[in-house]
């Protein structure tokens, strides 16, 4: 126990967990604009994946670092887009389409990566965002480690996360998505666009998921690997559940479940690690987010549009 | 812009459009060469030549149709009641496990290969029945956990294959003891690769299409699938059913992974399914969830994947190129078959 006690007291767990949330706070947000507006949005692993992968190949092109970003994300809408075309005015099977779309995304990232590179044995790297070094702030015991020898990418992640709360619960665009996902009829009698709003807040949300995607290669790791979204884009789809459909929660989720993945990491140098097979302590993340899904089952309040196509005329 | 729909289609319309979104699909293939620097046409040959060309091919085709089989009946019966199992991968691996722990000589009587196959559909059932469970009884979205389920699974594999089921004379490869000869599915024919899995499972669905057309349970599975409210409404056990098709799903699943470790592979490795669990999805959508047509879509996917792989060594177009066109060809098909119904206007 006492090595647990002193792996959280460390500013470098800290650091860490700030580190492993920021691209799921990324992706979580482009989800959660998504089911606000009614639209589940399963293309989001392999989104995240597209988002990876273009990133990182502009950059290796000679792009700079935010170059990379943009051009993930504009991949990123550009399955969005993909997505919203068929599922949103065509009312095509949410779940059918984004596990389509993800595959597409998928196999389109390993096709274009092997065109690219066709020789390599060692995936190359690039040189990624480096941790802030800001006076004063940078060098305060604790907190200078944990928040501001961050990448500014991080800080970028949070800044998306207070700007989705501010648009959804602070303006009247927000309000009308949230309505488009909760009663699309009203939304109509209003005089606005049901499809309009939800292809824009796929094609917005999309977008977010590239660049969460666009984290791990640009920020958190330098290179490209086919298996290194490994199902983060799933779990965001949990966190959105777990933070009830709510950006604030939701990114208290996504440092939770981050503070768990990095303390399974730390805990597998202990004695204890030495004890279970490494493998017990890979799966948690997966078991937290299903447990997450139970704890929230009966408290959630679910867009009551979520998943329901929306045809004009008919009712 | 809505949709409208078309009050009798016609049957050109009903033809058309699914071999517009074919041509469509061979259209992509065709950029996607030109863009690797090949020619389409040698290409396109290629895949055909490579899945269907020779005796060899045709049975490597069969061969690695015969899970997709599986997997896809287990996604038909799953989907038509709107039970969203993505977790044919877990499930498949369970009954792999199932084929081995029997399989290397805890049992060695004959009837080992029944009793294997039960115990795998069983185990294959119960990693379904947990996700289920949680949607009946607490309405937790069945999609995420058996999508998560997948990932704990192999995990799980891997535990298992670096540990208590570690092959001792494996040269530190991580893969299981190999099967007992009386725990393998024969062969076909002396000399064919093809084993007795393509048949068991081309069994499985003509009794998943008698289940389905010819039984109290097969109708209720539909009612339910097609509208929860008026199933409900009409006295059906709606969560029981859920149940028992989860049950048959899960069960059918893990009839892949065994059959993978009985008929084929011979032991279990970590890389015994490249995401056969997951293309079943493709394979029962392509079949319009209809079990008989599961064979002949099980049979086209698993041609573009062994078609591909021929391709791949010849032209040096990567082989990557048959996911795209799998997930092109069912985005395709399934807008094709909506527009079989319904039209876009304006207004």
């Amino acid at each position: 126990m006492s090595e647990i006690f002193d792996i959280l007291i460390s500013a470098s767990f800290w650091a860490a967990v700030i580190r492993i949330a920021s691209p799921l706070i990324l992706a979580t947000m482009g989800e959660l604009i998504c089911e606000r507006a009614g639209v589940l949005n399963l293309g989001i692993e392999g989104i995240m994946v597209i988002g990876a992968f273009t990133g990182w190949i502009a950059v290796y092109q000679g792009m700079p670092l935010w170059g990379g970003v943009a051009v993930a994300m504009s991949a990123g809408m550009l399955f969005g887009l993909l997505h919203a075309t068929l599922t949103v005015p065509f009312g095509l099977s949410q779940h059918v389409v984004g596990l389509g779309v993800t595959l597409l995304a998928t196999s389109t990232s390993s096709f274009a990566y092997r065109l690219a590179l066709p020789e390599v044995t060692s995936p190359p790297k690039i040189e990624p965002f480096q941790p802030l070094d800001l006076p004063v702030l940078s060098d305060l015991p604790f907190l200078g480690e944990v928040l501001f020898t961050q990448t500014a990418f991080t800080w970028f992640a949070f800044g998306v996360a207070v700007l989705v709360a501010l648009v959804l619960f602070r303006t009247p665009l927000g309000l009308a998505l949230r309505a488009a996902g909760e009663n699309p009829s009203a939304v109509e009698a209003q005089g606005l666009s049901v499809t309009g709003l939800r292809m824009g807040a796929v094609i917005v949300g999309s977008g977010l998921m590239a660049t969460g995607g666009a984290f791990l290669t640009l920020s958190a790791f330098s290179s490209f690997f086919f298996e290194m979204v490994n199902g983060r884009g799933w779990i965001c789809v949990a966190l959105v559940v777990f933070g009830a459909w709510r950006p604030g929660k939701a990114v208290l989720g996504a440092i939770l479940f981050a503070a768990f993945d990095a303390l399974q990491i730390r805990l597998q140098q202990t004695p204890l690690g030495a004890d279970l097979p490494y493998q017990v302590f890979l799966m948690a993340p997966y078991v937290l987010s299903i447990l997450a899904l139970i704890l929230m089952s009966r408290r959630a309040e679910v867009p009551a549009a979520l998943m329901v196509p929306y045809n004009k005329g008919e009712r | 812009m809505r949709l409208e729909p078309i009050p009798n289609p016609t049957l050109g319309r009903q033809l058309a459009l699914p071999a517009a979104a074919l041509a469509a699909t061979v259209v992509v293939a065709s950029l996607l060469a030109l863009l690797a620097g090949a020619n389409p046409f040698a290409v396109l040959g290629q895949i055909v030549t490579g899945a269907f060309g020779s005796k060899f091919a045709l049975l490597e085709t069969l061969n690695r149709a015969t899970p997709l089989i599986f997997t896809g009946l287990a996604v038909a019966v799953a989907f038509k009641a709107k039970l969203w199992n993505i977790g044919a991968e877990a499930q498949l691996y369970a009954g792999a496990i199932v084929a081995v722990l029997f399989g290397t000589g805890m049992l060695g009587t004959p009837f080992v290969l029944p009793v294997s196959a039960a115990l795998a559909m069983l185990a294959g059932a119960l990693v379904l029945l947990g996700p289920v469970l949680l949607k009946t009884r607490l309405g937790v979205d069945e999609v995420v956990t058996t999508l998560l389920f997948n990932f704990i699974m192999l995990l799980f594999v891997s535990y298992l294959l670096e540990g208590p089921m570690k092959d001792p004379m494996g040269m530190g490869w991580p893969k299981s003891e190999a099967l007992i000869k009386e725990a393998r599915l024969p062969r076909i024919a002396e000399g064919l690769r093809l084993h007795w899995g393509f048949v068991l499972a081309l069994i499985a669905a003509i009794a998943v299409h008698v289940l389905e057309r010819r039984t109290t349970f097969g109708f209720e599975m539909r009612a339910v699938g097609a509208n929860l409210g008026a199933a409900r409404f009409a006295g059906v056990p709606v969560n029981r059913v859920l149940v028992q098709t989860a049950l048959l799903s899960g069960g059918l699943a893990a009839l892949a992974g065994w059959s993978e470790v009985a008929g084929l592979k011979g032991h279990l490795s970590q890389d015994l399914s490249p995401g056969f669990g997951y293309t079943g999805i493709i394979v029962a959508m392509l079949a319009l969830l209809n079990p008989l047509g599961v064979i002949g879509t099980a049979i086209f996917v698993a041609g573009i994947f062994v078609g591909s792989d021929a391709m791949s060594r010849a032209a040096g177009v990567p082989t990557y190129i048959a996911d795209m066109l799998l997930a092109s060809a069912l985005l395709f098909m399934v807008l094709a078959i909506l527009l079989t119904r319904v039209r876009l206007v304006r207004g």
